[in-house]
């Protein structure tokens, strides 16, 4: 069922290390790409349709040809590793499994754009993968695989990789958030030009790209275009680490090609629910996106179209199951609990607003909920859509929203059978 | 006031990363990290002392130390366990974990035990999902938890290992 490519040397023990992994196949792209121009080298991502890894979908292409044309600034690339959406933990395994995968990635990329420093903006908890990174990167500048030159003159082109450690902040995951915190700011989200253009980093060119999408475009370097399409749909082609965790038999990471039945995967590589339980709800893509209902869980496939069609988004890819003995009030408050506390504060509505469903279901779990209160968290979620910088409060609109509605009679029960709870 | 400097290996590691980025500006979370790892905490003396660092004003400093939950603005015992309460691990048992240290350890999230020995939090997602119940133990990830194995991790923690 599993289509390895990102994740081909991940069963190698101590893959990690320079030795083992370049045994093992490692920077066998860079050959093919030194015979590559820059721009053949972007052709083929953007023939290869590779999408954005980090839960946006947008193409990866596409938006490296937002990079300036000979352009007199030094130009970034930021990998961005601050995975922190719940139920996501897949880029940890390319970081933690294959980081020279990783560098190989960011040599393709920043090759392509003409890119001679990249930023690995990592989350402040992956302080130990921070450290395999540098230590990944130490031996790759000592092998002279990065440096003054790439593989020791083989490509008379500079680049340096260096690891910056966030702090602790979920926003920070959003790429112009993360770039003002690489500038040594609180992490706020950037209003959004009119037009699509790059990144600025100190007002000069850079693109952030997901440590997943980075780690996919060797592969398409190296075999090119057609390799990479064969697998999945015409529209979503490739491969995604999709993760599986909550109360399956065998949680994880495993990459597939897009078009796989939900069900199926939860079945097959999750081994199931654990105990015998029955499955109530999956949120599918990290937990930003709409839930599904056991009945949708049946009809989902795993690739972006058809995610959308059934009202949700396959995001990050990572699947939290959720069992029968699971309360959706509890998990709704949990959720909100996540949001309230990550809001970066910038924008009223989502300030706010995630403080008051967080009242609300904190009133509704502790007895003093009222009916009513199903429709004002609709109410709130309204108005947080649409009305922020960032897609943080649509975000929030979309899963409680989501919740509200699909579990609104679990709501109810909820609300009624609790004492204290005056009925209308 | 007491000041706040760097220890001579710090700011030889502050040195060296200062050249990685085309302006000081970006040195903030690198600084801030070097000093919560000498010290434990950022203490509001050393946000002086950072802002010095980098030309520019304590209150940027502070900004930025309060935005970021990882930033310590006050001491931490001996241990600090950040136990993961978002959905997956929830769904998996966490609740019982925390409960579990709250009771040993007779502190409630955000205290630290009497003896100076552990400080308790409890997070927001750590990304280790897949491993849900988990904690960080000074910073290491312990996952698939049972409180038996929470249990021999502070036995073994109060021993001195």
């Amino acid at each position: 069922m599993e289509t390895k490519i990102v994740s081909k040397r991940f069963h190698i023990p101590e893959s990690y290390k320079l030795e083992v992994a370049k045994k093992h196949g490692v920077y066998g792209s860079l050959e093919k790409l030194f015979t590559m121009t820059p721009d053949e080298v972007i052709t083929a991502v953007e023939k290869s349709n590779l999408r954005g890894k980090g839960g946006g979908g947008a193409s990866c292409g596409q938006k490296w040809r937002y990079m300036p044309l000979n352009d007199p600034r030094p130009a970034y690339l930021i990998v961005n590793a601050d995975e922190s959406e719940p139920g996501t933990f897949k880029d940890r395994e390319v970081m933690d499994k294959d980081p020279h995968l990783l560098i190989e990635g960011i040599i393709c990329s920043s090759y392509a754009m003409n890119i001679h420093t990249a930023y690995i903006y990592i989350r402040g908890e992956y302080k130990w993968l921070a450290d395999r990174l540098n230590t990944a990167i130490d031996e790759a500048y000592e092998a002279g695989i990065i440096g003054e030159t790439l593989m020791n003159g083989a490509c008379d082109f500079k680049l340096d990789i260096v690891v910056h450690r966030g702090a602790g902040a979920y926003i920070c995951g959003e790429k112009s958030a993360l770039i003002e915190s690489l500038e040594g700011k609180r992490g706020h989200p950037r209003l959004k030009p009119h037009q699509k253009e790059c990144e600025w980093y100190f007002g000069d060119p850079a693109t952030v790209n997901n440590v997943e999408t980075i780690a996919s475009v060797p592969e398409i370097v190296e075999f090119g275009y057609e390799a990479y399409t064969k697998h999945g749909t015409p529209k979503s082609p490739g491969t995604m680490l999709f993760a599986l965790s909550g109360p399956v038999k065998n949680p994880g990471v495993y990459e597939l090609a897009f078009g796989h039945k939900m069900i199926d995967v939860i079945n097959t590589l999750g081994g199931g629910m654990k105990d015998g339980k029955k499955l109530k709800a999956v949120i599918p893509g990290g937990v930003s996106c709409p839930i599904l209902t056991a009945d949708e869980v049946n009809k989902a496939v795993l690739d972006y179209e058809s995610m959308w069609d059934i009202g949700s988004t396959l995001g990050t890819g990572g699947m939290v199951i959720i069992d029968e003995d699971a309360c959706m009030v509890e998990v709704a408050k949990n959720i909100i609990e996540f949001y309230h506390h990550e809001s970066c504060g910038q924008c009223t509505p989502c300030r706010e607003g995630t403080g008051w469903i967080d009242t609300i279901l904190h009133k509704v779990i502790h007895q003093q909920g009222k009916l009513s209160d199903i429709d004002n968290i609709s109410d709130v979620c309204g108005t947080l859509n649409g009305k922020t910088i960032c897609v943080f409060a649509p975000a929030v609109a979309d899963i409680i929203g989501s919740i509200v509605v699909k579990f609104r009679d679990e709501f109810e029960t909820y609300i009624l059978n609790n004492q204290g709870a005056e009925h209308e | 006031m007491k000041n706040f400097t760097l220890t001579p290996e710090n700011q030889e590691k502050f040195e060296k990363i200062s050249k990685r980025y085309p302006k000081i500006d970006s040195m903030m979370l690198p600084t801030l990290w070097l000093v919560q790892e000498q010290e434990g905490w950022i203490s509001p003396e050393a946000m002086i002392t950072v802002s010095e660092l980098l030309n520019t004003t304590p209150i940027r400093v502070y900004e930025v130390v309060t935005f970021y939950t990882m930033y310590n603005t006050k001491p931490t015992g001996t241990h600090h366990i950040e136990v993961c309460k978002t959905t997956s691990c929830m769904l998996c048992g966490s609740k019982e974990i925390i409960a579990y240290l709250e009771e040993t350890l007779e502190i409630k999230p955000g205290e630290t035990s009497a003896d100076g020995q552990f400080t308790l939090s409890v997070v927001e997602c750590l990304g280790s999902c897949g491993g849900a119940p988990m904690l960080a133990f000074n910073g290491d990830y312990v996952e698939n938890l049972t409180v038996d194995k929470v249990k021999t991790l502070l036995k073994e923690s109060s021993n001195g290992n």
